[in-house]
């Protein structure tokens, strides 16, 4: 436990004042989870890693609906970003989605579905090898995951899964927004009869097919989900991926 | 051993004090006009100290009993309504009605065993579908309140029409938009109009099962009551009485506004939270709960909008 927090320290000193990222580390968990130990051995075990509030996880204190309860990671006040893993310490399924920014921002706006009142958190590599730990309450009535999707009352679905609907804006202060919409259940596998289907990864790339975000998503990703990217690149952004069951898509979104 | 046998029952009845007065509802009859009158609840959200007592139920005297519109939110305030209704006439009750599938307004029905408990076909279905749901989630919002509260499904069907009962003209609409089925009753006899939850009143709407268009629609079918000649008085689901139709035109005006903030944020590509941190307009910034409302509504209403604008991208 020392030990990265040490090396965690002399790669967080060239960032901020020493008294600071000393202050950082010695408070241990800010959302005071009892979970927390169990998440740092799941995510973070043998590497270094520091809470830090430049990690911002935006999500409401209390939320209305525990089945698309919106979250934003923003990790742009950090250097090169690799690797975001999200995660909810008392979710039935903890891990909620991964993305790689490469040449996007390290920035991702989506919905989970949640159990119960549980912190959402972000733990972000960044280049040097550090995670850095953002994270907030949610307050819930919960059952997020143990309920029914809307498709499994409904046919609907079947004819336009995994269709995407999305939109790029160029102009003002949202520049470089895209966001996409994807039909799929996202089935948790914990409705009796129902197994787990879900989106499994999400690939957009320019035209050029260079990579700008890679997104791996698991169970507790909402039905239906939204994601709000942002990146630079002018022109079309093909979104391409898959789900467990091997179906796959592709579209170009316009610019 | 004799002083704790002395001290033992003033500690409970300290305990019971603590507890709220013996989960007293308060409810005092307001008269709205003629043999009707109604019990306004608070302009606030469901919690433990009030009970659940947010919301407005109603009677009407009428030649051989009583007409009632609505239960409240538990066992309790429907035994309470039955006893302040009482003390206004000795007649029994003859009918409930139920406005909508909303738990404040029907779990009261149980202490109106044997009367006839009437509701819209879909709010009927609602009440069977969610009712039991929607009791557990009071029994976590307002707590002890709810002791013994179970739901009691309304037995039969309106039909929609003007009919005579109890020697009273009442007219009977069926609308919906606030949920798939509201009921409003104007008793044409006194000129009052039971809006039920399709009119708020310095209380932003709830919007769990709104469908916007229809329940604009609803406003205006309402209002045109209000110029009509007899017209006296209007009975919001939640919020003071009125004697004009402003409380139709404000639940409009936050409808309308909901309904195109939702629109605009989705188009100019805002992300839910950006949604949930935008500002309330001056206009509704007095309004109770119109900050936790908004924010509610953002959860109902965002999703269909956004999927709107994002189908729509060239």
């Amino acid at each position: 436990m020392k030990l990265p927090l040490m090396v965690a320290a002399v790669a967080l000193s060239a960032l901020m004042p020493a008294a600071d990222a000393a202050n950082l580390q010695e408070r241990g968990d800010p959302l005071n989870s009892a979970r927390w130990n169990e998440m740092h051995k799941a995510f973070l075990a043998g590497f270094p890693y520091i809470f830090d509030p430049r990690v911002r996880v935006i999500a409401p204190g209390e939320a209305e609906n525990p089945m698309q309860v919106p979250v934003t990671v923003d990790a742009t006040a950090l250097g090169k970003v690799v690797e975001v893993v999200v995660f909810a310490d008392f979710n039935p399924i903890v891990e909620v989605l991964r993305f790689f920014p490469e040449s996007a921002a390290a920035y991702l706006g989506f919905r989970v579905k949640l159990q119960q009142s549980t912190p959402v958190r972000a733990a972000v590599r960044t280049a040097d090898g550090v995670w850095h730990v953002g994270g907030s309450w949610v307050k819930t009535i919960g059952g997020g995951c143990t309920s029914p999707s809307a498709a499994a009352s409904s046919p609907e679905w079947q004819r336009q899964l995994n269709m995407v609907s999305a939109r790029q804006w160029r102009d003002g202060e949202l520049a470089g927004r895209l966001r996409l919409r994807i039909v799929h259940p996202m089935d948790t596998g914990l409705v009796a009869g129902t197994p787990a289907f879900h989106l499994q990864e999400i690939r957009l790339a320019d035209a050029g097919d260079q990579p700008l975000m890679r997104i791996e998503t698991f169970e507790p990703v909402s039905e239906n989900p939204v994601f709000t990217v942002h990146q630079a690149v002018a022109g079309p952004v093909r979104a391409s991926g898959h789900d467990n069951n091997g179906n796959t898509f592709s579209v170009l979104i316009a610019p | 051993m004799s002083r704790f046998c002395v001290l033992a029952p003033l500690l409970l009845a300290g305990a019971a004090a603590s507890a709220g007065p013996a989960f007293d509802y308060a409810l005092q009859a307001e008269r709205v006009g003629a043999d009707v009158y109604v019990f306004i609840g608070r302009n606030e959200d469901f919690t433990a100290v009030n009970g659940g007592n947010i919301v407005n139920t109603g009677f009407i005297v009428g030649q051989d009993g009583l007409l009632v519109i609505d239960s409240g939110p538990s066992l309790r305030y429907g035994q309470q309504m039955r006893r302040a209704m009482a003390a206004i006439d000795p007649r029994p009750p003859l009918q409930v009605f139920n406005t909508h599938h909303h738990p404040d307004h029907f779990l009261g029905n149980q202490a109106f065993a044997g009367v006839p408990i009437v509701a819209l076909d879909a709010t009927r279905q609602g009440i069977a579908a969610a009712g039991n749901a929607f009791a557990e989630n009071l029994y976590r919002l307002s707590g002890d309140w709810m002791r013994g509260t179970e739901v009691v499904a309304p037995g039969a069907t309106i039909v929609p029409g003007t009919v005579k009962l109890v020697g009273r003209s009442l007219r009977l609409l069926a609308l919906g938009g606030h949920t798939a089925a509201d009921l409003a009753i104007y008793d044409e006899t006194s000129g009052i109009l039971f809006a039920g939850d399709l009119v708020f009143n310095g209380r932003a709407p709830t919007t769990p099962h709104a469908r916007i268009a229809d329940w604009l629609a609803a406003l205006d079918t309402l209002e045109a009551i209000t110029r009509e000649a007899g017209f006296t008085a209007l009975v919001p689901g939640h919020g003071a009485i009125a004697r004009d139709a402003a409380p139709i035109r404000q639940t409009r005006a936050w409808l309308r506004w909901l309904e195109q903030s939702m629109q605009e944020a989705a188009v100019a590509g805002l992300d839910m939270n950006e949604v949930l941190a935008r500002p309330l307009p001056a206009e509704f910034s007095a309004m109770a709960l119109g900050a936790s409302e908004y924010r509610r509504s953002v959860s109902h209403l965002f999703p269909a909008a956004e999927q709107e604008a994002l189908s729509h991208a060239h």
